[in-house]
């Protein structure tokens, strides 16, 4: 129901306001949301707002959990057979 | 960020391997509604919905928050954008839809002052640069929204702008899903909880829907690979007997949330009932400005009295926003509503979910 | 003003009407008006924008455009400094394009009556013997070759709308292709159709094609040239990116056999550089699809009314 789009803090400006980009494009973004976001951080921007950190190593950890399912998902099968 | 992970093609068919191996298991009929419209658009525009095994259907609901905006309160800001000494602004969404007698776009055409915003923060650029004009944010949206709306009226108090206002017809989440799961006309056995709403709100204010009724939900992300890991892993829950409200997106949302966030909320709204299209009144899931604040609130500082709301005939859009019918079960669907003449909000909304399988997919055309 | 900027033979006589050479055959007639806002805009203004889109219309029939006519409405108050700039840009886009603007008029209207500037061009072209494309020529087996990056010209334009402020260095596109094609069409003669993907993108030129032709289209994701730049705009602004705007691309479908031919001669030619073969013309009966990057198929939808930025 929204649109949020990850993109990197590149500079933090007064009043709140931090430069953002998101693959070339830069716009003005308010960090009143996330007072914590530093130069560098990526965060989810939606309607010139920034609403979260995101965490690049969390979506590796994601990735490489979901790449393990259809292993985990294999042997439960063969554990259903074997019960059958 | 790269996100490519998120959409490649492999990972993608391990999971749908793995649904379909749980929904064999599962052996029975499992109703999943998709809350969220833009899971809606990312499920119609990815097709996923021809990959699921012929067990799972999946459903989609009233997360789309134009198209859950009751005609009255369009008709509201129809007719504060017909007042001479204001300027409407709103997102691009709301411009289309149709409130019992016109659109704000139609108003627009016909010379009134409506215009499209990315963000509040450029209404509130705009205020100060039309000081001799009122504007009024016209503000729809959910939890992901809200906050955006209470920092900017915050920022408008700290400038002592006087001319911003905001008329809100916010809605929240939560209680919407329990409304739907007290529906007897609406079977729904897992709920892909929204990304977004959940980056402000966190997991825990959807504990009571797994608690009490248990329907097991997952917060789930937007690109192809996380809306298939939401629904694998609603499956799995199914499949084993739990009902549990899980992350799926942890990259996005924590379980708590962004108190920040939801403190500047309740900082200027209060929780007020809230009367969504098609499913009617739900009280305490809309959000009204505390009264301190009325110098901000549209309605009260600009009065107006739009003439009696009219409903539209034929329309099923409250049956498609409870997951009751899929869009193209409705009689209407491709034959007299297309988003060229669009009859319901679901088809004017590029998140509609008539919008969404209308654009995206073959389903219901000739 | 207009004569020192256009400086043409035929319009330096001043007579009502301009008597031209023409070469024997037939004849390719367009003309198209342009309203834009704002005027200026990266890479380019309103006055380019109108003798590149009615040179590329003329083009697409695969004639050379010869001459140019031009119709001004000015609302009143309308700065001299400002229509100096447009005309000299478009002398200078029809200089490029190889046309002539041979005849001219304009009209001032009252203050509020019009909204700046409005440009009206037609332009003739000679369409050699042998020489029949139609978008409605498309067959099964057919390639679509597309003669560069989608949807900088819209995201130029958005990017400078007051509200929706962002920065890039995206420029419009705004050019002209009748070189382009002519090398296409020497490389490729049995080309069917060329089509510029201007208003409603890519999405509309296809659809149109397709139910024109009665066959279906496929386009290859992936193999769809965007700037990184535009990809983010649209991503932001909730843009569909084959529904945004082009004023300087070109889509040719093409007989496979001659595909890569095509596609060097667009490659080799000016604006063409990061041409590529991006779809397959199919069996079927006027739909669009895209195939995903992900590898789903989905259906590729024309622009119903304006595009407009949304947050859901």
């Amino acid at each position: 129901m929204c649109l949020a789009i990850p993109a990197r803090v590149t500079t933090i400006d007064e009043g709140h306001m931090a430069t953002v980009d998101i693959m070339g494009v830069t716009r003005k973004v308010s960090l009143d949301l996330v007072p914590e976001a530093v130069i560098g951080d990526y965060v989810l921007v939606h309607a010139g707002f920034a609403l979260q950190v995101i965490e690049e190593d969390v979506a590796n950890e994601t990735l490489q959990m979901l790449k393990e399912i259809p292993f985990f998902e294999e042997e439960a099968g063969l554990n259903v057979l074997e019960e059958a | 960020m790269d996100l490519t992970g998120f959409r490649d093609p492999e990972i993608a068919r391990g999971l749908i391997d793995a649904i379909a191996a749980t929904a064999d298991r599962i052996g029975r009929e499992v109703k999943i509604m998709e809350v969220c419209g833009t899971h809606t658009v990312a499920i119609a525009k990815n097709g996923l919905r021809a990959v699921m095994p012929e067990n799972v259907t999946l459903l989609s609901g009233p997360g789309c928050p134009v198209c859950v905006t009751a005609n009255e309160d369009i008709d509201i800001a129809i007719e504060l954008a017909r007042r001479d000494d204001t300027i409407v602004t709103t997102f691009g969404d709301m411009m289309k839809v149709p409130g019992s007698y016109s659109s704000l776009s139609r108003e627009k055409a016909d010379g009134r002052d409506v215009r499209i915003v990315y963000s509040p923060l450029d209404a509130l650029a705009l205020a100060e640069k039309e000081p001799d004009k009122q504007v009024v944010f016209v503000a729809v949206g959910f939890e992901t929204t809200i906050p955006l709306i209470a920092a900017t009226i915050h920022r408008a108090q700290e400038q002592g702008l006087t001319n911003f206002s905001v008329f809100s017809a916010h809605k929240t989440v939560p209680l919407a899903l329990a409304a739907l799961a007290n529906d007897p006309e609406v079977q729904i056995h897992a709920f892909i909880l929204p990304g977004h709403v959940s980056t402000i709100i966190g997991s825990e204010p959807y504990r009571f829907i797994a608690e009490e009724y248990h329907i097991p939900g997952v917060i789930t992300g937007f690109e192809p690979v996380d809306v298939l890991q939401g629904i694998y892993m609603l499956l799995k829950q199914i499949d084993e007997g739990r009902a549990e409200i899980e992350i799926g997106y942890h990259r996005g949302v924590s379980a708590t949330g962004n108190p920040t966030a939801w403190a500047l909320v309740e900082k200027y709204f209060k929780p007020v009932d809230a009367d969504w299209r098609g499913i009617g009144v739900i009280p305490g899931t809309g959000l009204g400005l505390r009264p301190e604040y009325d110098a901000y609130n549209a309605v009260v500082k600009l009065p107006v009295s739009p003439p009696p709301p009219k409903q539209i005939k034929g329309c099923q859009c409250g049956d498609v926003l409870r997951g009751v019918i899929l869009p193209y079960e409705c009689k209407l669907f491709a034959k007299g509503c297309t988003p060229e003449h669009p009859i319901g909000p679901c088809m004017v909304s590029s998140e509609g979910s008539c919008a969404a399988y209308y654009r995206f997919t073959d389903y219901g055309k000739a | 003003m207009y004569r020192p900027d256009f400086d043409d033979d035929a319009l330096k006589r001043l007579d009502d009407a301009a008597s031209l050479e023409f070469p024997a055959g037939r004849v390719a007639f367009s003309t198209d008006t342009y309203v834009v806002n704002p005027i200026f805009f990266p890479g380019g203004d309103i006055g380019r924008l109108a003798v590149c889109g009615t040179v590329n219309d003329v083009a697409t029939s695969g004639a050379t455009p010869l001459y140019l006519s031009v119709g001004f409405v000015l609302e009143e108050g309308f700065p001299i400094a400002d229509l100096r700039r447009v005309l000299i840009s478009m002398k200078d886009a029809a200089r490029e394009a190889g046309v002539h603007i041979v005849t001219g008029d304009t009209k001032v209207v009252e203050k509020g009556h019009g909204d700046g500037i409005f440009i009206n061009t037609a332009g003739i072209g000679s369409l050699p013997d042998g020489v029949d494309l139609s978008g409605s020529y498309c067959k099964p087996g057919d390639k679509v070759v597309l003669s560069g990056t989608l949807g900088d010209h819209g995201i130029a334009i958005i990017s400078t709308r007051e509200g929706l402020s962002f920065e890039t260095t995206i420029e419009t596109d705004a050019a002209p292709l009748n070189r382009l094609i002519a090398n296409v069409l020497a490389a490729a003669p049995n080309t069917r159709c060329f089509r510029d993907p201007t208003r409603g993108g890519l999405a509309s030129t296809l659809n149109e094609m397709a139910t024109a032709s009665a066959v279906n289209i496929t386009v290859d994701e992936t193999a769809v040239p965007v700037n990184p730049q535009v990809r983010g705009a649209s991503e932001m602004l909730g843009y569909d990116v084959f529904q945004v705007a082009n004023e300087g691309k070109m889509v040719a479908i093409v007989p496979a056999e001659q595909a890569e031919a095509a596609l060097a001669a667009m490659k080799a030619s000016p604006y063409g550089e990061q041409a590529a073969i991006i779809g397959n013309v199919e069996e079927g009966k006027g739909k669009v699809y895209v195939k995903t990057s992900f590898g789903a198929t989905r259906v590729m939808d024309m622009l119903v009314g304006e595009q407009l930025p949304r947050i859901c």
